[in-house]
């Protein structure tokens, strides 16, 4: 297959709706969906390349209807309206053109192992039929320096092309000798600089590309620092301990679609995915508003699923898709398992949001303050009215705490669009 | 005469997790003489645990690894435990083996299909097949093949086809395909690269089966300290069925593909085996995995007993914790050179470098491992130390799954072939085979527990002061975390994990970490193509990430350093 599209010449599409978030009419949808057809039809012109991957999806024993479904579920999770769907699906197909290179910095490699977790297109047909997975150390066959004669093979065969992602925080300590790779043991500094340089878009997988994470935590011995932070540049981060598969495959595809980086919150995080916080949809929030919460593990609260607000349930500070998407094929995800978020979509989520198993009480937080939540929950008690009351509150609060936020480094090519109140205020 | 020695370096040493640098010196017949092995990356996590919560030990300890997610959760978690005197009810013992359990499933196929698998099959020769052969050779190593049909040959065929013909081979571009040291046929070839996409969907499951107790994976979210949270899910007879029966479809790809797959591995490298190619060093060291009573390590019944066991004299000792000592001589931080127990360790990063060339500097430090050792000599830890462990203690479960498979391989394979990198690779297969066969009695036991009302799975910790260890086996091998609270915060950390026993560096008196050991003599078929190296190096199943550690320094300042870009 020919992968040589050169994506400058392809039109962007301006005014990607998010459902739910942007404000925008009928006309502004089939507005975008031309333009979508336009791109996905000048990728490819008669349709052969969607066509093809369909089949060979079927040949693996999965059905059209697999396939649909994962598309209308891939729609709603990028918020955009049903009539996307099968254009979805053609982005999914046509976008094998998109030479991806993945760099393992300062990692655990659990956003790779997350990668590999996702389904319909599973990780074969994402390596074989969606994405040139050009460079990622722990599936390529390739070691040493044929591995590294691959990089270089890659960065300069696709420049401008290709879409870097990072996972790992880059240490910049001791002239960054924390992270050397590489027979002559180039250090990350360098080998991130290089790899940035000639990229379409450079993503970072993980909360530790992402702001730092865990290496950056107190008392950050190494010096690390997320890659947009690092080397101060524009970076779409995909945030999580690890990133959920399905926000890493989304934004790939989101960029095969609309030829754009996503629009992004004020840390560089895609609306579609971290628009909301996990309180805002969490199927425990009745439980809140009624001032039920689990008061020890594995209580008769506990047992009724009710809320772990007083088990340090970090949910209301936190911007993620975890309730609507969930992990792994919607098997479960945190607070399903009885636990309360631990905030790991969040910048220097390792010291604001510890000890993880208390509420944040008076510690002040970055980004959306809960300011009164703690507050409410412990005076309102049981008071069902007064704790639906608070609830509206404190949403108010929160929102107009994140809308009145000084940004922090902006993404210059974003549409950053402040988010408005959730439906249920 | 000494015959001129060239220097190779292979770094990065890829399908693996973290980051690794493997330097080997070939005399003219492209023999590996000398060998070194270096990590270049750190992090400091122990350091970044200093002061927290003793609460939130598990889940930073957790972020040690994303490929052994959960390990790290569950030793951490119960370090502290130790450390606090607390005892877990039954079930939530139960509930940690079933996630274990899921976890090991999860990494062994993994390892074997994704990381390992390459060093095995040539992807390009596996297009050549005839998928009509290749179901016929399918039946040779198993009554009932996994997903082994001629139709679905043919699908892969085209499909992987499809992408040599683009040019874009994506992960498989500058492979050794073609190189000598494969020996399987095109036909068996292609029932590994058949099973290799299989194996993507497999992990997937078992990866769901994690999250059923565990919320999520990678890095589950279930484990606290005294116990577990996911009450409802342990409660509920459909979450136990959904769990089992994921772990079923597990098990079902363990029998019919991964075992029949070594099977045909031994028999094709058969001669590897023999001549014992990629064995390391004599001395293998178990702590011992899936705890079966409540009784305090190491007295407990455990599904893989712990011990130390040496290949010459076949004996198998009891394990003391105390023995236990890292040496930093050459590695890039400051201490005592014979080296200090991990509870009362206390070491300071010492980078010095490398050579202006990049090479390691082989008269003084070289990588961010450490060097630990058991009474001053280095181990081999995972599963060839477990089984062989397991079999001089006479354990029944683990000879009959050993003898079973020395058995099953057409051209034989007798005890001593487990010495090499076959048998290792081998050793892993025979061991999730063994786990898979006793996930059904653990689930029956909690569901019969929670039938008659047992349903405690916490015990809330009464103090907030103490020290202590907990020592128990990962898929890689040994894992030990040693932790010191002080009301409620951590005031000492450290783990010494599998691949740091495995990957280390020499130490004082100058002996070979097992990988190092395990290099010398290697033959290379072709020269700068280190396919040989790699095959013994992954069959250790390197985990770099886990490997580097640092300990507080007491009262030492950490350095500020000084950051410009």
């Amino acid at each position: 297959m020919d992968s040589s599209i050169n994506w400058d010449d392809l039109p962007k599409v301006s005014g990607r709706p998010l459902e739910g978030i942007t404000e925008h009419t009928a006309q502004d949808v089939q507005q975008a969906v031309r333009e979508v057809d336009e791109r996905l039809n000048a990728i490819d012109p008669d349709g052969t390349v969607s066509r093809n991957f369909i089949d060979r999806f079927i040949a693996m024993g999965l059905t059209r209807r697999d396939f649909i479904k994962w598309s209308s579920m891939m729609t709603a999770a990028l918020m955009l309206p049903p009539i996307f769907e099968s254009r979805v699906a053609r982005a999914a197909a046509v976008s094998t053109k998109l030479p991806v290179v993945w760099i393992n910095l300062q990692d655990c490699d659990g956003n790779t192992e997350s990668l590999l977790r996702t389904s319909d297109p599973g990780f074969a047909s994402l390596i074989l039929d969606t994405i040139s997975l050009d460079y990622n150390e722990t599936v390529m066959a390739a070691a040493g320096y044929q591995a590294m004669d691959r990089l270089n093979e890659v960065i300069a065969k696709h420049k401008g092309q290709y879409v870097a992602i990072f996972e790992g925080s880059l240490p910049l300590g001791n002239n960054g000798t924390f992270y050397t790779t590489g027979a002559n043991a180039e250090t990350g500094i360098s080998l991130t600089k290089r790899v940035v340089a000639g990229a379409k878009m450079v993503m970072a997988a993980g909360t530790c590309a992402a702001f730092g994470g865990i290496p950056a935590a107190q008392p950050n011995p190494t010096g690390a620092k997320g890659i947009g932070d690092g080397l101060n540049i524009p970076v779409v981060n995909i945030s999580g301990c690890p990133a959920n598969a399905i926000n890493l495959v989304g934004t790939i595809l989101e960029v095969v679609m609309f030829n754009d980086n996503p629009a992004l919150d004020r840390y560089g995080r895609p609306l579609w995915a971290y628009a909301h916080r996990i309180h805002d949809n969490c199927e425990r929030r009745g439980h809140f508003d009624a001032g039920e919460y689990v008061l020890n593990w594995g209580d008769t609260a506990a047992q009724n699923e009710w809320c772990l607000f007083k088990m340090g349930c970090k949910g209301p500070y936190t911007y993620n898709n975890c309730p609507q998407v969930r992990w792994n094929q919607q098997v479960s995800w945190p607070i399903r398992a009885g636990h309360g978020c631990i905030g790991c979509a969040e910048p220097n989520f390792w010291d604001t949001m510890s000890p993880f198993e208390q509420p944040l009480g008076a510690k002040v937080y970055g980004s959306a303050l809960g300011i009164g939540i703690d507050a409410s929950a412990n005076t309102v008690g049981e008071v069902v009215v007064g704790a639906a009351v608070a609830g509206i509150a404190i949403h108010a609060t929160a929102t107009w705490i994140r809308d009145k936020q000084s940004p922090g480094w902006k993404n210059p090519q974003s549409k950053d669009i402040p988010p408005k109140p959730p439906l249920n205020q | 005469m000494m015959a001129q020695l060239k220097r190779f370096t292979i770094d990065p040493i890829t399908r693996i997790e973290g980051h690794l640098r493997i330097e080997v010196d070939l005399d003219p017949n492209n023999v590996v003489k000398d060998a070194y092995s270096s990590s270049g990356m750190f992090r400091g996590i122990e350091l970044i645990m200093q002061d927290r919560d003793f609460h939130d030990v598990g889940l930073f300890a957790q972020r040690i690894c994303g490929v052994c997610t959960y390990t790290h959760y569950r030793v951490g978690t119960e370090a502290v435990e130790a450390a606090l005197g607390v005892q877990i009810p039954t079930d939530a013992r139960i509930v940690r083996n079933l996630l274990h359990a899921s976890l090991f499933l999860h990494d062994h196929v993994v390892h074997f299909y994704q990381l390992h698998g390459m060093d095995w099959f040539d992807v390009v020769a596996a297009l050549s097949a005839d998928p009509e052969k290749a179901a016929a050779v399918a039946l040779k190593y198993s009554p009932t093949p996994y997903n082994a049909g001629a139709g679905t040959f043919r699908a892969v065929q085209e499909r992987v086809s499809a992408l040599v013909a683009s040019g874009e081979l994506g992960p498989f571009a500058n492979g050794y395909w073609g190189n000598p040291s494969y020996k399987l046929t095109p036909e068996q070839d292609l029932i590994m690269l058949s099973h290799y996409l299989d194996a993507l969907a497999v992990q997937r499951t078992l990866a769901q089966a994690m999250a059923v107790f565990g919320g999520k994976n990678p890095h589950p979210q279930s484990l606290v300290v005294g116990g577990v949270t996911s009450i409802m899910d342990i409660v509920d007879p459909s979450r136990v069925a959904e769990f089992l029966g994921k772990m079923q479809s597990g098990a079902q790809f363990i029998q019919n593909a991964y075992l029949p797959d070594i099977r045909m591995i031994a028999d094709a490298y058969i001669q590897e085996a023999k001549s014992g190619e990629g064995y390391g060093v004599p001395d293998f060291m178990s702590y011992g995995a899936f705890p079966l009573d409540n009784i305090p390590w190491p007295k407990g019944a455990m599904l893989f007993p712990s011990g130390v066991f040496n290949r010459n004299t076949q004996m198998v000792t009891d394990l003391n914790a105390d023995q236990i000592k890292e040496d930093v001589t050459r590695a890039w931080y400051q201490g005592p050179n014979e080296g200090v127990y991990p509870g009362e360790e206390s070491t300071i990063p010492d980078y010095t470098g490398y050579e202006a060339d990049g090479a390691l500097n082989r008269s003084g430090k070289y990588s961010w491992i450490k060097a630990p050792r058991y009474q001053g000599l280095p181990m081999e830890t995972g599963p060839l130390a477990r089984l062989l462990i397991g079999r001089a203690r006479k354990d029944p479960l683990i000879e009959k799954a050993m003898t079973d498979f020395e058995r099953s391989v057409p051209r034989g394979f007798s005890p001593d072939e487990w010495y090499s990198t076959v048998g290792r690779t081998a050793a892993r297969a025979v061991e999730a085979d063994i786990i898979a066969s006793q996930v059904g009695a653990w689930v029956d036991e909690l569901a019969a527990n929670v039938g008659q009302g047992q349903t405690q799975t916490y015990t809330a910790p009464s103090n907030t002061s103490g020290e202590g260890f907990r020592l128990l086996d990962a898929p890689r091998g040994a894992l030990g975390h040693w932790i010191r609270i002080e009301n409620g915060r951590v005031t000492h950390y450290q783990a010494v994990v599998p691949s740091t026993w495995n990957a280390s560096p020499r130490d004082h008196k100058g002996q070979m970490g097992p990988y190092e050991a395990s290099l010398i003599n290697t033959r290379l078929a072709v020269a700068n193509q280190p396919l040989e190296v790699l095959r013994t190096v992954h069959s250790f199943d390197p985990c770099i990430g886990c490997a580097v550690h640092i300990v507080d320094s007491k009262g030492a300042e950490v350095a500020r350093f000084q950051v410009d870009v």
